[in-house]
């Protein structure tokens, strides 16, 4: 703690980290979550990067951002606003001052502002002359630091060239903010040295004396007249970790493996978001797991049926683009009525759309992309922690009712990040499955009391069958085309997902259980939506919020739950495809909130609506 | 103890072609190809010492692809052209299974053909029947990508503007291991061809020259018909010389400017005949260019050579990995991060 400046407690902090794509503004944001993890902060965070590998140094286009929330007290989301921007040049100014809080803080890197570089980003940028000269940042607190000059100094004997040198800043600009927040460098520090000194041991150097050089620029440069610290919340007793939703994802999938006994199959085809799974997976060979990167979407779900008609538990992960083309693969997953999970990160569409933003307007495509009448299962997670039982749900659905099911994350809960009260995988919910052995009462279209039908694989004696994608006759499974039993067989696969219902159980209500207002959301708006639930009922408002887990089918209490309020209102990241199910499924009319801008609704967003809403019902 | 069944194997010491007939009407029309294949499948699969239960049919879609239902083994009709993508998740699952891919020359050489190239690439133990008829017959006589240009066909009244692939060539530059051909009645050659498929490790694959009599007759009938046979086959066989004739009185060999030539074998030495060689690349390639009508067209095995599988290659990675990091549960992966305690 320095002794220049004083050390005020603040309960939330929101800060905004942003550069060029290649300045490692993703790293320092990575860097201070797991930090604020560590010294026990509630965190959200929000990393927000351009779909291209490397544009244009010093452009736009090129800007990459990380938000993340900090705070001793309970938090869902991100934050709306910034409370400090960290901007390493003039576009990422440009982009992202906006956002910014009336007397936020700006620290910026006064090297990328000065000199003819300076005036060349700054036309990148799009600035006519230099905001620091101009008063148009007179509403915030600006700190200039020659952050790439400090940097260049502080490692100079390192050995490294200019270009190498320059990659250090990142470091310098976290060190500073880590003095700022009062946080210590080791989780840092040890990071450092375990990724660059067996290698590049004269990286790890300069990493390290940029990173204290930062910390003390803040502690002794009497620029800053105090710094802040954000206590540990109190968050729910027990063991926590940091987690992101892809990897959550991934671990759920394990864990379902493990309780199962089965083994785990994925295939896959790299997209973004998505691709972070195939890779975490890819690494857990010792626990037997197989991956397989396919020629394509349609080999990687086509490979995964392969894998589950020979016993596997299989997956098949991908993003929008790759759930169109997998439609007819899963039509024969479904009719074949074979057990797997087909996950859709999904992100900003349609067509190749806005590959690292995100979204929530693939449901309908979950609902209805297959030909014929072709019902699935779909099963939604709502924070990045929550997408490891949204796993083990859709898991527990595909092997008790012997059907493919849908499972729905998004770019947003995928690559963020959150602490996790991790389970004990022992102490969850068991997973029983049981093969056919029996030649003497085996029938491979024959129903159990769930509708599910008997799961025999290649290499069991006695039982051998055919399946496919023809129709097929009740009970024997054979190809039919008799028209009484392709009604019925209709029927029954209706039916079937429909008795997934009976296992879900009864909806939870944030709020009074009717009133006048009911918010209904799904997926990741639900940290948004819950704080601006609990602002509204803070301040007198009569509003309660439920949020599903299950699309298809709805819970059955839902429906009544509904009609007990005067209002529903259905905030999403689509133009209304929650909506338009809702008021297909019970001739009710609800109100869409639609917000279709490749990021999260932000809590005032939804306050303002809630209370419009409230105010013309008055 | 582990969730999946461990029962003791069939017997496979009575197996007979019967085994493997379902009771299901065969729904072939009269005097298809496809019949004497199933025949010869059925015929072949009990000699081979695979217990029943072992057996996967797996096939896409089009006539060839009804192929499984007529077989008492386990059977999957999957989606068009997809066969080969589907078959090697079952393979990798289980590489105990005798994984068999049934597919046709629409199904594995136009939709299919990202799959196809794809599975002989990685060289995943399977094996190939490519029942190639020329034509599209299940969706009644479109032409295929291997119909000759100038074909009229339903969908090219005027004639085919395409030119058709050479399967043979195209795959064995895709890598495959093993490359056989076949005619559907040849009651010697098709049998034996299975059976070299079936003791392959790896991709084993056979194309059929398989005549659908209603969309495209008479289309092998230069190879199948018994007096045209003798000047327009090749019989390949591995180490003997390239000849063929009713009395093999003709032969290949290559002139001066390394084209293939039919030669008279008394006149140009029976010792300048090029000899078979099933694993030498070149030649498989060389005899693939063969074709009716200006060669005779090769028939047995182009190529055939040994090679690591996609499925054992993966799980000896997951061995090694295991090996290497013995006893490892999925809490030990969570907790492998920062925990803290509230």
């Amino acid at each position: 703690m320095s002794k220049a400046a004083q050390t005020l407690e603040l309960e939330t902090v929101a800060i905004r980290f942003a550069g060029d794509s290649g300045d490692g503004m993703q790293l320092t944001g990575t860097q201070f979550t797991e930090t604020a993890t560590i010294i026990g902060n509630d965190i959200a965070t929000f990393p927000d990067f351009p779909a291209e590998i490397r544009a244009p140094a010093g452009t736009l286009a090129g800007v990459s951002g990380y938000q993340l929330n900090f705070s001793s007290q309970d938090i869902y989301t991100h934050g709306d606003a910034p409370d400090v921007l960290v901007a390493m040049n003039p576009a990422a100014l440009k982009a992202n001052v906006g956002d910014l809080k009336n007397d936020g803080i700006i620290i910026l890197n006064n090297d990328a502002f000065e000199g003819v570089m300076g005036k060349r980003n700054l036309q990148k940028a799009g600035f006519d002359q230099s905001p620091l000269d101009d008063g148009s940042l007179s509403k915030y607190r600006v700190y200039p630091v020659d952050i790439t000059k400090l940097t260049l100094e502080a490692i100079k004997d390192c050995g490294l060239n200019q270009r190498a040198a320059v990659r250090s800043k990142n470091f310098f600009a976290l060190g500073l903010v880590y003095w700022m927040f009062n946080r210590p460098l080791e989780h840092s520090q040890a990071w450092i040295d375990a990724k660059f000194r067996a290698k590049l041991p004269e990286v790890a150097e300069a990493n390290q004396l940029a990173l204290k050089a930062g910390y003390f620029y803040g502690e002794t440069a009497e620029v800053f007249t105090h710094n802040y610290t954000v206590k540990a919340a109190q968050l729910e007793p027990g063991r926590y970790r940091g987690v992101s939703g892809n990897e959550a994802t991934a671990l759920g999938f394990l864990a379902a493996a493990e309780l199962s006994g089965l083994d785990l199959f994925l295939g896959s085809y790299p997209i973004t978001p998505a691709s972070d799974i195939l890779h975490f997976l890819s690494k857990q060979k010792h626990l037997g797991v197989k991956t397989f990167q396919a020629e394509d979407e349609i080999a990687a779900v086509c490979a995964a049926i392969g894998a589950s008609y020979a016993g596997a538990l299989s997956i098949t992960t991908t993003s929008g683009p790759g759930i169109a083309l997998k439609g007819e693969g899963m039509g024969l997953a479904a009719i074949t009525e074979l057990p797997m999970v087909v996950i859709n990160i999904q992100r900003g569409g349609p067509s190749t759309g806005l590959p690292t933003k995100t979204e929530q307007s693939d449901l309908l495509q979950a609902m209805f992309s297959r030909n014929g009448d072709c019902p699935l299962p779909i099963v939604a997670a709502s924070t990045p922690s929550d997408c490891f039982m949204a796993a083990l749900e859709a898991v527990r659905i595909a092997l008790r009712h012997m059907t493919p099911v849908m499972l729905l994350t998004d770019g947003y809960l995928a690559n963020g990040s959150e602490p996790w009260k991790f389970p004990t995988v022992a102490d969850l919910e068991p997973i029983d499955v049981q093969f056919a052995t029996d030649p003497e009462t085996y029938q491979p279209y024959g129903r159990d009391e769930n509708l599910a039908r008997p799961w025999a694989i290649p290499g069991t004696p006695g039982l051998e069958h055919r399946l496919g994608g023809l129709e097929k006759e009740h009970l024997t499974g054979n190809v039919s085309y008799d028209p009484q039993n392709h009604q019925f067989m209709t029927q029954l696969r209706r039916d079937k997902v429909l008795k997934v219902a009976d296992f879900i159980p009864p909806t939870a209500i944030d709020g009074p259980d009717s009133g006048r207002l009911l918010v209904i959301g799904w997926g990741s708006t639900f940290g948004s939506i819950r704080s601006a639930c609990n602002f509204m009922r803070n301040h007198g408002h009569d509003v309660s919020h439920v949020h599903l887990r299950h699309l298809n089918p709805f819970p059955n209490d839902l429906g009544e739950i509904m009609s007990r309020f005067d209002t529903v209102v259905v905030p999403e990241m689509n133009m209304g495809q929650l909506s338009l199910l809702l008021r297909a499924n019970y001739a009710l009319d609800v109100q869409s909130i639609n917000k279709v801008q490749g990021k999260p609704f932000t809590e005032a967003e939804l306050i303002t609506a809630f209370t419009k809403t409230l105010g013309e019902e008055a | 103890m582990s969730v999946y069944p461990q029962l003791p194997k069939s017997d496979i010491t009575t197996l007979t072609k019967k085994d493997f007939a379902t009771d299901q009407d065969v729904r072939w029309c009269p005097g298809c190809g496809d019949y004497a294949i199933l025949a010869q499948v059925q015929r072949v699969l009990p000699s081979l010492g695979i217990p029943r239960e072992d057996y996967c049919f797996i096939s896409g879609i089009g006539c060839s692809s009804r192929f499984p239902y007529y077989m008492d083994t386990y059977g999957l009709h999957t989606i068009h052209g997809r066969a080969p993508a589907v078959a090697s998740g079952a393979k990798c699952q289980n590489p105990d299974l005798n994984v068999w891919v049934i597919t046709g020359d629409g199904d594995s050489l136009s939709i299919g053909g990202n799959h196809l190239m794809h599975a002989l690439r990685r060289n995943m133990d399977l094996k190939i029947i490519l029942f190639n008829n020329r034509i599209y017959g299940l969706t009644k006589g479109q032409y295929s990508p291997t119909s000759e240009t100038g074909k009229k066909t339903k969908s090219t009244p005027m004639g085919s503007l395409d030119f058709p692939y050479n399967p043979i060539s195209l795959i064995l530059g895709a890598g495959a291991t093993f490359v056989a051909r076949a005619v559907d009645t040849d009651a010697k050659g098709l049998p034996a061809m299975i059976k070299r498929a079936a003791e392959h490790k790896g991709t084993a694959l056979i194309e059929v020259m398989q005549n659908c009599n209603i969309f495209n007759d008479g289309a092998w009938t230069f190879i199948s018909d018994r007096k045209e046979k003798p000047n327009n086959e090749l019989k390949l066989e591995h180490g003997k010389p390239l000849i063929f004739g009713a009395n093999g009185e003709k032969g290949i060999a290559l002139n001066s400017s390394m084209r293939p030539e039919v030669v008279d074998v008394a006149e140009h030495g029976e010792e300048n005949i090029l000899v078979h060689d099933e694993t030498n690349p070149a030649m498989a390639y060389f005899l693939s260019r063969l074709t009716h009508p200006d060669y005779p067209t090769p028939v047995g095995v182009f190529r055939c050579v040994e090679q690591e599988t996609y499925d054992s290659l993966l799980h000896a990675q997951i061995n090694e990995a295991v090996e290497k990091t013995p006893g490892k549960s999925v809490q030990d992966l969570i907790e492998n991060s920062h925990i803290w305690e509230v």
